[in-house]
């Protein structure tokens, strides 16, 4: 058995019991992303000297008798829209060009005082806006179950190089959806935690009060085993909640769910759903069903509005957090006769067409006049979409939804129509808007051999509970375990 | 037709905090330009703001002794424009719910108090500052970025540029009491912008507002004022109109000129900051920093008045500064002439400060010793004169006044048959002077007396010198 073919927690497992060193464990990976990356462009940038620097220090630590942590010589990547000292983190945006951290983001600091070895920087949507990692500025990620398809975004390229054996696992942002619609076109497991359960510090923001840093791993186990390690207060975000942090691994209690009441939103279910997709998803939720678990309908009124307000919330605190790229003192800068000019032509050169929709519908609902008619009005709509998933959570433990509509779309497909685009994520976005945590589980797949994703909706701070359910339905089903044809394990391999 | 001036003043002052306001950076002014720097305060990628509580409590402090009303709830938002010194286009500030609002400070103008209310006092960010280089570049210094500022706004009670610049003077003195503020207008950590409107005396019309910024000094408010008033009164008076705009004033020249016109105005484009959770302010906390503010200036000068027998210049002067009022104070709770000790702080003590440069936490006259040297000359030990060598020679050397008198033989002679004999003997070696004196030119008379006292080295009862050499020449 290839080494890659080994999830976060058996890799970890085997280099703690000294059966395979942390340097071999990352030239596996360093050797697949050689011959596979190419067909998948899952990396904006590989460290590999420096990870190899890594894992001999690691092993040089192993020999010496100690210990190295939960995530002990585990190579992952993460998205590049995290800093990490030393390194560029580019944000897949020419603007960024050349910026070089000089400081870790928190999760990365913990991971790798977890043991983890960061192997490189994956692929995005630029600055995290988008929903196929097409709007990158380095090349568009591909899905490894067929590479003339999109991964999902934006987290892409997180989801295609867990699922293409790239990496064990990966960290992602999920803003709307860019953890788990990637994770679902991917057939990998993903985790939007609740917002404030992981720090933000150093993640590149692009819609501050949206933003959660998550997992892409093969299976729920995994995501456990990194939430564990990432989650808990942080002194430098404000925004992270100092609520003590369960053991998750614990939670994963066999796969009995009798006493849990899931409740099924019958908004998810309308017009918009490809049928092979909807299938897939009820399969899914009469397996919950027949683990004992007892399933309601339930109403979320407000849903139809989430995609509107979101796209002015997102877009106003976009257009603000993105003004700091002005070429003053960091990444590019174009020469101009004036200040005011090199600041236009800075962010002409520097962002993308999906970038500067953004900044300029954000910079309009904000403007003197229009704040009342939009962002104020997006406000109110997201507390009523928040009161709607309190009431429904007063009968119910969980819900389920699918993650998106469809399965991976072809590249190219939606770029020239940013409203369909968006739709991608109308099953996603409204957590981001109530901060409540998501998990996108493999759940089946269409005829055209794509993974579908069911997604497990948790009340704040509840991860515990949907990761016990996502395990349970794990141990009861083996999506998760298929190998996209483009992978570097397997009967894929490119 | 007559106009009268219509001023409200937007005062800036930077927090005496050791750290900035959003990170751990200290707040320090003066260092070499960049070095009090961190990826927060120079909004690199990922960063996030950590609300500095120190700021907050001295915002309360400033609100509660402007006597505004604390919200318990507020929260911070972002004012949005491009400059190169605000490392991320924006500034954090609070719009609509600022922690403190609806106060008032009052003023003293010939012995009238009049309060000007104050609308608000809120916390924000400082920005960076531009340096213009020789060859033509410019730099951007973040040290200044980051460092808590609170922004004072009052109503548009001043009616005076005499009125204003009271305003500010009893601002400053205020802020400094209570220790949040140094209100350095040179180093910048005070800077103040006015609003002014001119308009026919007693109307009530509300016309073209005019913000004038770029001001450095009180002084240079008290011009920019008067040139206004003159400037927009002209323009009423030629038929002319004033329009809405933001002038600069110009210190070299004199006069203010256009930066931005109304339509050059920016849209900030507020929002509430998703970075930071709301501030909520407790009323028991509230309550704990009210418990424990200073005497406030006014109310501390006028109970010197009262208390004191003080008038309101020598009791303005002594409270203008805490330390002073507080060094004051202590004299007065040893001395039973605190007149006299008034007399000594504000005029030989506040001079050889000055010239020395000593502060008081450095002067070695300590309130007890200064008032030892006071009752010295109440009992007629020393002369007033004698005192003044004597304090000069406490201030250097910190030994106390009976000793240096001691030491330098300074005891004023009383002794009448010792004084009696020298002024006979000045007598006779003056003919000239006794005869000017007799022949109706009374001011040799001055003369006389200071050969007395060069004879004794100044040491002379100068009363009983006086007494002498009166009787002495008379008979």
């Amino acid at each position: 058995m290839s080494l890659l073919e080994k999830n976060v927690f058996e890799i970890a497992e085997a280099i703690r019991a000294r059966e395979v060193s942390v340097a071999e464990a990352t030239r596996a990976c360093l050797e697949a992303i050689e011959r596979v990356e190419p067909a998948v462009r899952a990396y904006v940038s590989v460290d590999a000297d420096g990870a190899l620097r890594r894992a001999a220090e690691l092993d040089a630590k192993l020999q010496a008798g100690e210990t190295i942590g939960p995530l002990g010589g585990v190579p992952i990547a993460v998205k590049d829209n995290m800093v990490v000292r030393g390194g560029e983190t580019t944000c897949a945006s020419r603007i960024l060009s050349g910026f070089i951290s000089p400081y870790d983001a928190t999760v990365v600091e913990r991971v790798c005082a977890a043991g983890a070895v960061v192997l490189g920087k994956t692929n995005l949507d630029e600055f995290a806006m988008g929903s196929s990692t097409e709007n990158s500025a380095v090349a568009p990620t591909r899905n490894p179950w067929d590479t003339e398809r999109v991964p999902g975004g934006s987290s892409g390229g997180s989801a295609a190089a867990v699922a293409a054996r790239l990496a064990f696992g990966a960290i992602g942002s999920d803003t709307g959806g860019s953890i788990r619609l990637p994770a679902s076109f991917c057939g990998v497991t993903g985790l939007k935690p609740t917002y404030g359960r992981v720090s933000r510090y150093g993640l590149v923001a692009f819609a501050s009060s949206l933003d959660q840093i998550g997992t892409l791993t093969r299976d729920v186990r995994d995501t456990a085993l990194l939430l564990g390690v990432m989650a808990g207060h942080d002194p430098m975000d404000s925004t992270s909640v100092d609520e003590p942090v369960p053991d998750y691994l614990g939670a994963l209690d066999g796969r009995d769910l009798a006493g849990l009441t899931i409740g099924m939103p019958v908004e998810y279910f309308g017009a918009g759903i490809e049928p092979e997709t909807e299938r897939a998803v009820r399969g899914a939720i009469d397996e919950l069903r027949g683990l004992g678990a007892e399933v309601v309908e339930i109403g979320l009124p407000h849903l139809e509005y989430a995609n509107a307000a979101y796209y002015i919330i997102c877009t106003a605190e976009a257009s603000s957090n993105l003004a700091r790229y002005d070429g003053v003192r960091y990444g590019l800068r174009a020469r101009d006769e004036d200040v005011l000019g090199m600041y236009q032509t800075s962010r002409e050169a520097g962002f993308g067409p999906e970038v500067k929709r953004r900044i300029l519908l954000g910079t309009y609902v904000l403007s003197a006049g229009y704040y009342d008619a939009y962002y104020l009005k997006a406000l109110k709509v997201r507390t009523l979409i928040k009161q709607d998933f309190d009431k429904a959570f007063e009968k119910v433990d969980l819900i389920v939804a699918p993650v998106s509509p469809s399965t991976a779309f072809k590249i190219g497909e939606k770029v020239s129509d940013p409203l369909t685009m968006y739709l991608t994520d109308i099953y996603t976005i409204s957590l981001n808007l109530a901060g409540l945590p998501g998990l996108s589980v493999p759940c089946g797949f269409d005829g055209k051999g794509l993974p579908a994703g069911l997604q497990l909706i948790g009340k704040p701070f509840a991860e515990a509970t949907i990761l016990k359910v996502g395990h349970a339905y794990q141990q009861a089903t083996d999506w998760h375990t298929r190998v996209p044809p483009t992978a570097a394990v397997g009967n894929g391999g490119a | 037709m007559e106009y009268e001036i219509v001023i409200g003043m937007e005062v800036h002052v930077e927090l005496k905090t050791a750290t900035k306001v959003f990170c751990g950076c200290s707040a320090e002014f003066g260092a070499e330009p960049n070095t009090h720097v961190c990826p927060v305060c120079l909004g690199l990628p990922g960063v996030l703001p950590v609300l500095n509580e120190k700021a907050i409590e001295h915002t309360v402090r400033a609100g509660l002794a402007l006597g505004c009303e604390i919200s318990t709830f507020s929260k911070f938002d972002r004012k949005q424009y491009f400059y190169p010194d605000m490392p991320k286009n924006y500034q954090i500030s609070q719009y609509d719910k600022p922690l403190t609002s609806s106060g008032r400070l009052p003023i003293v103008l010939d012995g009238a108090v009049k309060e000007i209310r104050i609308r608000r006092a809120h916390l924000e960010e400082d920005t960076g500052k531009l340096i213009h280089l020789d060859d033509g570049t410019s730099g951007v210094d973040f040290n200044r970025a980051g460092v808590p500022l609170l922004e004072i706004v009052s109503e548009p009670d001043m009616r005076s540029p005499e009125e204003a610049v009271e305003y500010l003077t009893r601002l400053k003195t205020l802020l400094e009491y209570l220790g949040v503020s140094d209100c350095n207008m040179e180093e910048g950590s005070m800077r103040c912008e006015a609003n002014v409107d001119v308009r026919p005396k007693g109307s009530e019309r509300i016309g073209g507002v005019v913000e004038i910024k770029n001001v450095a000094s009180i002084t240079g408010v008290r011009r920019a004022l008067e040139y206004e008033f003159e400037r927009q009164r002209d323009a009423y008076e030629s038929g002319g109109t004033v329009e809405r705009e933001t002038r600069r004033w110009n210190p070299d020249k004199q006069r203010t000129t256009v930066m931005r016109t109304k339509e050059e105005a920016h849209d900030y484009r507020y929002f509430p900051e998703p970075d930071l959770v709301p501030v909520v302010m407790p009323r028991e906390e509230v309550e704990r920093i009210r418990a424990s503010l200073p005497e406030l200036p006014l109310v501390r000068q006028l109970r010197y008045m009262k208390e004191f027998g003080l008038s309101e210049y020598d009791a303005g002067v002594l409270t203008a500064q805490k330390t002073a009022a507080d060094y004051y104070e202590a004299c007065t709770s040893l001395s039973k002439n605190p007149k006299a000790v008034c007399n000594w702080v504000t005029g030989d003590l506040f001079r050889l400060m000055k010239d020395r440069k000593v502060g008081f936490d450095e002067l070695k006259i300590t309130p007890k010793m200064l008032v030892e040297m006071i009752a010295l000359i109440d009992a007629g030990t020393i002369s007033g004169k004698i005192a003044k060598t004597v304090l000069e020679e406490m201030f250097r050397t910190g030994k106390p006044a009976d000793a240096i008198v001691a030491e330098k033989g300074l005891v004023q002679m009383s002794d009448a048959g010792e004084l009696e004999a020298l002024a006979r003997q000045v007598i006779e070696a003056n003919p000239k002077a006794v005869a000017d004196y007799r022949g109706g030119h009374r001011r040799t008379f001055a003369f006389l007396v200071g050969q007395v006292m060069k004879l004794t080295k100044g040491k002379a009862n100068p009363e009983l010198v006086n007494t002498l050499l009166r009787d002495i020449l008379k008979g």
